[in-house]
């Protein structure tokens, strides 16, 4: 197996973690919710990678084309992109709404007295 | 070969994008970010021959996510606030997790080759087949709207779900004998303007 025949792997696993970490240690809520859509982007691009026939073609029957990838995974990712935007858009609804009830979006400042912020 | 180097190229880029989006404080260009990283998605969806989701993650990954991330930025805070340093925690289990998947990346087969298991037992039987059963040379839609229909019909109710969920959230306005809700400052939510018309009663006027 060589370098360039598993790179992809690793590049994928860099973004996921990347979001991952953006999930996690990040405390604005709109910083979690890019870093959750960083980390099903890299989903998406790991899925397609495994559909993926060297020196096939878009799957879509044409003249004179004999090797297709393989059109499965594009359907799952296509759900899973729609899928990710309605949660994209609660978690963002879900923000404002906290926003108005709280005065903030920042996990940290979720206790703080809203008379005392200085923001 | 060159293709391989394609793919790293955007790779490459898509990372650099990853680490100035978890980086930066200002939300708006952040948001800026994550359209451009859409796009770049998008672009090596389209060099891993993945035609149709090159399409939609370009519409609504750069374009539907950006504008609600935007109309989110309208009622928010534009920038992030400060926190002190790296959570070391957090880097350690995100380490540890990105470790454990690495090992993992050893067993998988390799990427592009012809003869990988996702290859040879499914895939060839929608290839064979689509244009006998559906009469279109799309693939991926044929799949999607015909064979894998109901899936599709779940995933609309999601989509119904969700925004029945958003529109439940965003349609009750806050007022002060709702549990859990603490006096607000009126003024960031209001236009300057409105704020000097009348400043003191807004938020009992609000109230239902």
């Amino acid at each position: 197996m060589t370098l360039l025949g598993i790179s992809h792997y690793w590049f994928v696993i860099v973004l996921m973690m990347l979001g991952f970490y953006c999930v996690i240690a990040r405390g604005n809520m709109i910083k979690k919710i890019m870093g959750l859509n960083l980390f099903q982007t890299s989903v998406f691009i790991l899925f397609v990678a495994a559909g993926k026939v060297i020196d096939g073609s878009t799957p879509i029957l044409r003249d004179g084309v004999e090797v297709y990838a393989n059109p499965l995974p594009h359907v799952i990712v296509l759900t899973a992109i729609v899928v990710g935007v309605a949660i994209t858009a609660t978690g963002l609804a879900l923000a404002v709404r906290i926003q108005e009830a709280y005065g903030t979006i920042e996990d940290d400042h979720l206790g703080d007295d809203v008379d005392g912020d200085d923001d | 070969m060159i293709e391989n180097l394609i793919d790293v190229a955007l790779l490459v880029f898509l990372v650099i994008l990853a680490i100035t989006i978890v980086r930066i404080r200002d939300l708006f260009a952040a948001g800026m970010m994550f359209a451009i990283y859409s796009l770049l998605s998008s672009a090596l969806f389209a060099v891993l021959d993945a035609g149709d989701v090159a399409l939609t993650e370009a519409a609504v990954g750069a374009g539907i996510s950006t504008l609600l991330v935007l109309a989110c930025l309208a009622l928010v805070r534009r920038y992030e606030h400060p926190t002190g340093g790296h959570n070391l925690i957090a880097l350690i289990v995100v380490l540890i997790t990105g470790a454990l998947l690495v090992y993992a990346t050893l067993d998988l087969p390799e990427f592009g080759a012809a003869d990988n298991p996702a290859q040879v037992h499914v895939g060839p039987f929608y290839i064979e087949n689509t244009y006998p059963d559906m009469g279109i040379p799309n693939m991926v839609a044929a799949v999607l709207a015909s064979y894998r229909s109901i899936d599709t019909m779940g995933e609309v109710f999601v989509v119904f779900a969700a925004a029945l969920a958003v529109y439940a959230l965003l349609s009750v306005r806050p007022h002060k004998n709702m549990p859990g809700v603490r006096r607000r400052p009126v003024k960031r939510l209001k236009s300057p303007r409105q704020a000097e018309a009348d400043p003191p009663v807004a938020g009992k006027e609000q109230a239902p």
